[in-house]
């Protein structure tokens, strides 16, 4: 690989040795922090939120049963596809990443978890836990960086190849949780040879087996259903069955395929705002060699950026609106996220780093222009953000608690 | 993966029906959708619920427990594991059954006591009340009455150690075969005796059980040469065991010193993992997800191996009781460093904490 630039005034490279030091103690400690209060309260949340997504799911599958008819086909879709969405997002991707194995509970634990999208658990944990919250944002280490299929960097070299990337980007929003499966298996190692032959074979069997299971699960058991109820009830009322029976598992399959597609644009939008906004930095290889712990925590921070949004549009996106909060403790539970939202800010103005987080308009905007310019030759480094400064308000809100702190003996 | 409870016996229909409905559910199960209406309508692990607790004399409890799914039948002076969920995380401990075997409802009794800064006896002797959910593990000890049974017995406990002996002295006098045992117990005192009136009212009705109480209040510790004393025929009976390490291994070594070991069992709790079955070959280990590479020499686990190599694992107990370690085998064959034996991959889950490598293998960790 030729040698790559570093992104000119990266600010880690502002920091001395012992500023990082100093500042990887107080993640650390905030880490602790929070992981010493935890306990009931958070776990009456994460199995809250996963008994909802259920009796969710299993509301809108019932009422997909008579899908022929308009209303009951948009409720079901639209039910469908947010318990989808929450699968995916709130609960699978925050299990599987270890965020509730504290609770020790066999049922809600990263070891045993896997959800329903296409891409079976343990391929996903490897190229996503390990390689991608591991080599974050390194170019040529971390595989998410334009899922080895974009140039979403311009110290990325450019091929006529990435001329179609505006037309694989939208096939990618449509099919995520299958590019997600594929992107798993990780070409790089199987053309270098360094997963053995078996374990490929292995691999590409349990995908086999998940999209198996996914498939006869929303394209024909549940359609299958439908019709069958649907034809009953025809049948008993003395009309067609035949036609009701086809009407009705084409209209069901329709609706699994609606949230199944409406769920990957939704989480493919989430993930890419969290990488690729113009304010993200990515890294050489020679820039993270021999990293501190702390400058391990501030490669996270500058290769994140956050979604400002309401708090039902955090659930929604599964608290990945906290990417940078994610990235810097990727094991915390996401509904703590919020919460330290503010003291990390405050340690990056401290330090002088960019707390990168913009409305999602923004977000999304950057990255789509990202992603069309650099499917062309050259390009070059967005601007990026200065130093996170608070604005008034927040500043506000910080002097009031300490003041309305009691005084301690 | 982690600590979970025993899978339950499901009959043939309910597996039937949770195998075509998966279908449906995948990759969850029916049973989660069960559980919606029901908890305890689920069968992914086998769930209790506490029914009584009684106070015992030296600050224990017993605590009753009716589970939700039949269990194994028990044998008197086996254990099972206790899951209680404290604060939002669920804690286990190895508890022996008290409670007699084949209990018209299935019922079953623990007894613990309560030892200062422990995590669960302080809850199951002070917060515990009925209707609290319990999870169970699987029936598990080797220390259990022989068959036939020896003609001769000394038992030998001390504290909470009684446990597994009060309930095989429970199941001779059921059996009516109390004819000739020998009991040396050590408590604090008299009053801190756990089950103290239920085995004095014993000896009081069954002349062939003899109960020496050593109290360590105003008695000089038990030690092993005492028994010369308190059983001058101690070597011609078969002995169990039971109680805190250190007496244990005291009447382990006075037993071996005698070349009696052969009459001794124990109870530990927890087995020693031994280099069972010989060292076997060792060889290499692949993680897969943590992308690391480990040699083991013979007789070394998978877990230490790993570890050596700089590998992040999960464990707890170390010695193949909790199940946290464990990994799928994808590829190649371990051995049990407990028994020696040789377990070959088919896609299964294994202990790395007590599992060696034979050759190379692959495992999903
Ligand atoms: S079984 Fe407990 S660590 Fe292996």
């Amino acid at each position: 690989m030729p040698k790559l630039e570093a992104t000119p005034n990266n600010p880690l490279h502002t920091l001395t040795a012992d500023q990082l030091e100093k500042l990887g103690q107080e993640f650390d400690a905030l880490h602790d922090e929070i992981y010493a209060e935890l306990g009931d309260a958070d776990a009456r949340y994460i199995r809250g939120m996963i008994t909802f997504q259920r009796r969710l799911i299993a509301a809108s599958r019932g009422v997909l049963l008579f899908s022929r008819f308009r209303p009951a086909w948009w409720a079901g879709t639209a039910g469908l596809s947010i318990a989808k969405i929450l699968e995916n997002m709130e609960i699978g991707h925050n299990v599987m990443h270890g965020q509730w194995d504290w609770m020790n509970d066999p049922n809600i634990h990263s070891s045993t978890w896997d959800w329903d999208t296409a891409s079976p658990a343990a391929a996903w944990k490897h190229s996503h836990n390990f390689v991608h919250h591991t080599y974050t944002y390194v170019i040529g280490k971390d595989k998410d960086v334009g899922y080895e299929i974009f140039r979403v960097d311009p110290r990325q070299k450019w091929r006529p190849g990435y001329l179609l990337q505006p037309i694989g980007n939208v096939v990618l929003m449509l099919t995520f949780e299958w590019g997600v499966a594929l992107h798993d298996l990780d070409f790089d190692a199987i053309k270098s040879g360094s997963k053995s032959k078996k374990q490929v074979a292995q691999e590409l069997k349990a995908i086999g087996v998940k999209a198996r299971r996914q498939i006869a699960k929303d394209y024909l058991a549940y359609p299958g259903v439908s019709a069958a109820a649907t034809a009953a009830v025809t049948a008993l009322n003395g009309g067609d069955p035949t036609q009701a029976a086809r009407d009705s598992f084409k209209a069901t399959l329709v609706a699994d395929a609606v949230a199944n597609v409406v769920r990957n644009i939704w989480s493919n939008a989430i993930i890419f705002c969290g990488h690729f906004p113009d304010q993200t930095f990515m890294f050489t290889e020679e820039e993270v060699a021999n990293e501190s712990r702390g400058g391990w925590y501030v490669r996270q921070l500058l290769g994140a950026a956050n979604i400002d949004g309401s708090p039902l549009f955090h659930i929604m996106s599964g608290n990945l609106s906290f990417q940078v909060e994610h990235h810097l403790f990727p094991d915390m539970p996401s509904s703590r996220y919020k919460e330290i939202a503010p003291r990390v800010k405050e340690i990056c103005e401290r330090y002088g780093l960019p707390y990168n987080t913009g409305p999602f308009r923004k977000q999304w905007g950057t990255v789509q222009r990202t992603i069309l310019r650099l499917a062309f030759p050259g390009g070059g480094p967005r601007p990026k953000p200065g130093p996170y400064v608070a604005p008034p308000e927040e500043r506000a809100e910080r002097e009031r608690l300490v003041e309305a702190l009691p005084a301690f003996p | 993966m982690v600590e979970t409870g025993a899978t339950p016996n499901v009959s043939f229909v309910r597996r039937q029906v949770s195998r075509i409905g998966r279908v449906m559910t995948s990759p969850l199960l029916p049973d989660d959708y069960f559980a919606l209406i029901r908890p305890r309508w689920s069968t992914r692990e086998v769930t209790g619920t506490v029914v009584r607790v009684n106070k015992e004399r030296g600050n224990a409890s017993t605590v009753v427990i009716k589970p939700n799914f039949p269990l194994e039948p028990h044998l008197p002076g086996q254990y099972l594991r206790l899951g209680m969920e404290i604060n939002g995380i669920r804690h286990w401990r190895a508890y022996t059954i008290t409670s007699d075997p084949d209990h018209p409802e299935g019922f079953i009794s623990i007894t613990s006591k309560h030892t200062e800064g422990g995590r669960m006896s302080p809850v199951l002797n002070q917060f515990v009340r009925s209707g609290q959910q319990v999870f169970l593990g699987e029936i598990e000890g080797e220390f259990t009455l022989p068959d036939p049974l020896p003609g001769q017995l000394l038992m030998v406990s001390a504290g909470s150690g009684i446990t597994p002996i009060l309930a095989m002295l429970r199941e001779l006098d059921r059996r009516d075969r109390l004819d000739d045992v020998v009991h040396v117990h050590s408590s604090r005192s008299a009053d801190d005796m756990i089950f103290g009136d239920m085995l004095r009212e014993l000896a009081d009705r069954r002349p062939g059980y003899r109960l020496v109480e050593i109290h360590t209040a105003d008695h000089a510790r038990f030690t092993p040469a005492d028994l010369d004393h308190h059983c001058p025929d101690w070597r011609d009976r078969a002995t169990f065991l039971s109680g805190p390490r250190e007496l244990i291994d005291a009447v382990e070594e006075h037993y071996d010193a005698a070349g009696l070991s052969d009459q001794l069992h124990t109870e530990r709790f927890q087995p020693v993992i031994g280099n069972g079955g010989g060292d076997g070959s060792g060889g290499t280990v692949r993680f897969r997800v943590s992308e690391c590479d480990a040699e083991c020499e013979a007789g070394v686990s998978i877990l230490v191996g790993g570890e050596n190599a700089g590998a992040k694992l999960q464990f707890g107990c170390r010695m193949g009781i909790c199940h946290t370690c464990v990994g799928r085998l994808q590829d190649g064959a371990v051995r049990d460093i407990r028994t020696g034996a040789i377990t070959e991959a088919s896609g299964q889950m294994i202990r790395v904490c007590i599992h060696a490598p034979e050759g190379h293998v692959e495992v999903d960790l």
